[in-house]
């Protein structure tokens, strides 16, 4: 652990989760991501909200070092989650995305049983130490994921089976399996119907109480529901962050207020 | 007129075609193609199809037809002494031949249309005349011959006039009605594309058609082979020995043991190697790597099987007996010749290796990134990614390339010719020389053998075995691939 104290973030704001310092992302030659500084929260829910392409998803998959996996991809900065640089060379990316899940923007069940779903990062993580154990972490994360009643008497049935809006919620509580201290969710809803949505949602607030979690959103209405607070990403750069109600009544920047008004993106 | 200049006549009626209906057409919409049903191009083709399909589907059925009719109307007019002196099918073929050499003898001036109908046998010798322009008898021409010979001349000429006649007569039909039909209101593209619909139809039924074909000239052999032979024995036979002179033993059980012993040999080099390369290319290799390897890899498919025999002849065989063979490097002696079933199985496998490899690789790309990121996003690692998830997700399509590679091990010939032997043997050694099925097939129906012996017959019964076996390996293939293939979306 990181123990130099940042007396500066101290003084104005709570110990934040995540904090993020002119980081740059790069795909080959383009300048995905430019100079984004951001702290966030615990055990809050952060929105990024923003037009299509400003990077507010590729920010997002840079907090669990997700970018790894594309070839081009280059990250430059620093981000400290509980300021520790997850960039250092001695972080193992494999064990930090077991710290920050991560919830996609289509529902990706593996086509397995429910259970199996659920058991997936436990078993890796030799989370169980007994059968017991581990039908007891299914069930809780279920219970977590409010779908414990939806699917307790079909469990060995394929997760693959459910409808939308369960196979989301199914990746939530896959992903809450592993206790990760944050969450990550990129569009969670945007292939659910209303309802689904609406559920999904509920899920997110209740979650607040226990992880912290940073959500990509195309929709306005949803950031307002369910976040604390916001950030507007335009062009690949943070143009204004903060309380959720601040951002959306009285944004300080002409771009921010332009685009919650729908006068672009 | 001859089948080619037939067929130029309908091209350039069709051309000629196209050009018309476009022009009427336009002509129809004073000019403004905007008006029309359809493009301009789409009455032309109407006018084409209108007039090719008619036509060609006459001179097809003529084709089949003409030389039938021909058939039973000469072989009429030749005695019944002449046919129970020699048989029909030859009497015939000596018809055939004499109207042909007649027809030659014409076109190269030698003798004269009026001549080569009226020449007699008693007045020529028919025999030296047609030697000289080159066509050779076989035997002294009867005066019945010539005459048949003369009948099939004049008829199929009468044939081959009307046949031009009725085919032209159909396109200028078709072209007529189809310029009729056209105006700016016709709907010239849906008839084109039925049409079209149709070539496709037959395009696929001609394949079908093919395989029931072959399915049916195997069946009418083996049931004539087990009219001659017990069935029982054929197929719980345990001896392998087919004599010419009689007195054969036809058991398939030895050969399909070493079917099978090879084949899972061969699998067993294939899958492992095979899919481990796929999993590599398709995870791990970067795309420099792949753009090259994975096109290496297929050209293992490219060679043809005789090389990889004698791959298995000349390399692997002399290897293993250097091996396991008498005053090898091991010291054992349980190879008595460079020929056994374990070099045919390992040179197989080398064989399949692509095969396994390039399905499962498309197979293995197939599984949606959703996937990998989602394992990835729980915290595991790349191998556990590939072994938990992608595997898994892979599996029936890897299941259907291992299927589908091992009805290719089931009917290969020219690796167990060159790398098995030719001993038909039941043995678990698989250092011993074996043969299987598709090599006795060949063994059995080459050479001077009497087509109605039950050692030549028990080919098709052979063949038809393998059939059923490969067959119903690709069906349970396809059916495992089907089942799973909406496993994930």
């Amino acid at each position: 652990m990181n123990e130099m104290p940042n007396f500066e973030q101290a003084k104005t704001m709570t110990e934040s989760k995540i904090s993020a310092k002119k980081v740059q992302v790069y795909y080959g030659d383009t300048h995905a991501i430019k100079d984004v500084d951001i702290e966030i929260q615990p055990r809050s829910v952060t929105a990024f909200i923003g037009p299509s392409g400003c990077g507010k998803s590729t920010f997002l998959r840079t907090l669990n070092r997700m970018n790894d996996t594309i070839d081009i991809c280059r990250v430059e900065g620093s981000i400290k989650i509980d300021g520790e640089n997850i960039y250092d060379p001695k972080v193992d990316p494999v064990q930090l995305r077991a710290k920050v899940g991560m919830v996609f923007q289509k529902p990706n069940p593996f086509p397995k049983s429910i259970y199996d779903n659920i058991a997936y990062g436990p078993r890796i993580h030799g989370l169980a130490r007994s059968k017991s154990e581990l039908d007891e972490i299914v069930a809780s994360s279920l219970q977590k994921a409010g779908l414990w009643e939806e699917v307790k008497n079909r469990l060995d049935e394929p997760g693959t089976g459910m409808s939308g809006g369960q196979q989301q919620r199914l990746c939530i509580a896959r992903a809450i399996a592993v206790s990760p201290e944050v969450i990550l969710m990129d569009e969670p809803c945007s292939a659910l119907d209303p309802i689904a949505t609406a559920k999904v949602e509920e899920l997110i607030d209740e979650l607040r109480e226990n992880f912290t979690i940073v959500i990509v959103t195309h929709s306005m209405q949803q950031a307002a529901r369910v976040s604390q607070r916001t950030a507007f990403f335009h062009l690949g750069i943070l143009v204004e962050e903060g309380l959720t109600q601040d951002i959306f009544t009285n944004p300080k920047d002409k771009r921010t207020q332009d685009y919650i008004t729908g006068r672009f993106g | 007129m001859s089948l080619p200049y037939i067929l130029i006549a309908l091209l350039v009626l069709a051309a000629a075609g196209y050009i018309v209906g476009r022009g009427k057409a336009l002509s129809s919409a004073g000019g403004d193609s905007r008006e029309l049903h359809s493009l301009p191009g789409y009455y032309g083709w109407n006018v084409v199809v209108s007039i090719l399909v008619p036509a060609l589907l006459l001179l097809i059925a003529w084709l089949i037809i003409q030389p039938i009719v021909l058939d039973s109307q000469v072989s009429s007019k030749i005695s019944e002494e002449t046919i129970a002196a020699s048989s029909l099918d030859l009497v015939m073929s000596d018809v055939v031949r004499v109207a042909e050499g007649l027809d030659l003898a014409v076109s190269k001036g030698a003798m004269s249309a009026d001549t080569a109908s009226s020449i007699r046998i008693e007045l020529t010798d028919v025999r030296s005349r047609l030697g000289e322009i080159g066509v050779a008898l076989g035997s002294e021409v009867t005066a019945e011959t010539l005459r048949a010979a003369q009948t099939y001349r004049s008829i199929s000429g009468t044939g081959l006039l009307l046949r031009s006649i009725v085919v032209l007569a159909a396109g200028l039909i078709g072209f007529a009605v189809a310029v009729l039909r056209t105006n700016k209101d016709f709907r010239a593209r849906n008839v084109v594309e039925t049409v079209v619909r149709y070539i496709l139809i037959a395009a696929a039924s001609i394949a079908i058609l093919t395989t029931v074909g072959i399915v049916l000239s195997l069946i009418f052999n083996t049931v004539e082979f087990f009219r001659l032979y017990p069935a029982a024995d054929f197929f719980f036979g345990l001896t392998w020995s087919p004599s010419f002179g009689g007195g054969s033993e036809l058991g398939i059980v030895p050969l399909i043991w070493a079917t099978m012993y090879i084949s899972l040999i061969a699998l067993a080099v294939a899958v492992p190697i095979g899919l481990f390369a796929a999993i590599y290319l398709s995870e791990y290799a970067t795309p420099h790597v792949r753009a090259v390897a994975k096109p290496l890899l297929e050209i293992l498919a490219g060679i043809p099987t005789i090389v990889y025999g004698l791959f298995a002849l000349l390399t692997v065989g002399p290897l293993l007996m250097n091996l396991f063979g008498s005053g090898g490097a091991l010291g054992v002696s349980w190879m008595s010749g460079a020929s056994s079933v374990f070099t045919a199985g390992a040179v197989m496998g080398i064989m399949l290796i692509p095969f396994v490899s390039s399905l499962s690789d498309d197979i293995i790309n197939a599984v949606p990134q959703a996937m990998r990121d989602g394992s990835l996003g729980l915290g595991a690692t790349h191998s556990e990614t590939v072994k938990q998830v992608i595997l898994p997700a892979a599996l029936p399509g890897i299941v259907g390339a291992i299927l589908l590679a091992a009805s290719r091990a089931i009917g290969e010939t020219m690796i167990v010719v060159l790398g098995a032997g030719a001993a038909a043997r039941l043995s678990m050694n698989p250092l011993e020389a074996m043969t299987t099925v598709t090599a006795k097939i060949v063994s059995q129906l080459t050479g001077d053998n009497d087509f109605a012996s039950p050692e030549a017959l028990v080919a098709f019964a052979l063949g038809m075995t393998l059939f059923v076996v490969t067959l119903g390996l690709n069906i349970f293939a396809l059916y495992i691939v089907r089942k799973y293939r909406e496993q994930y979306d």
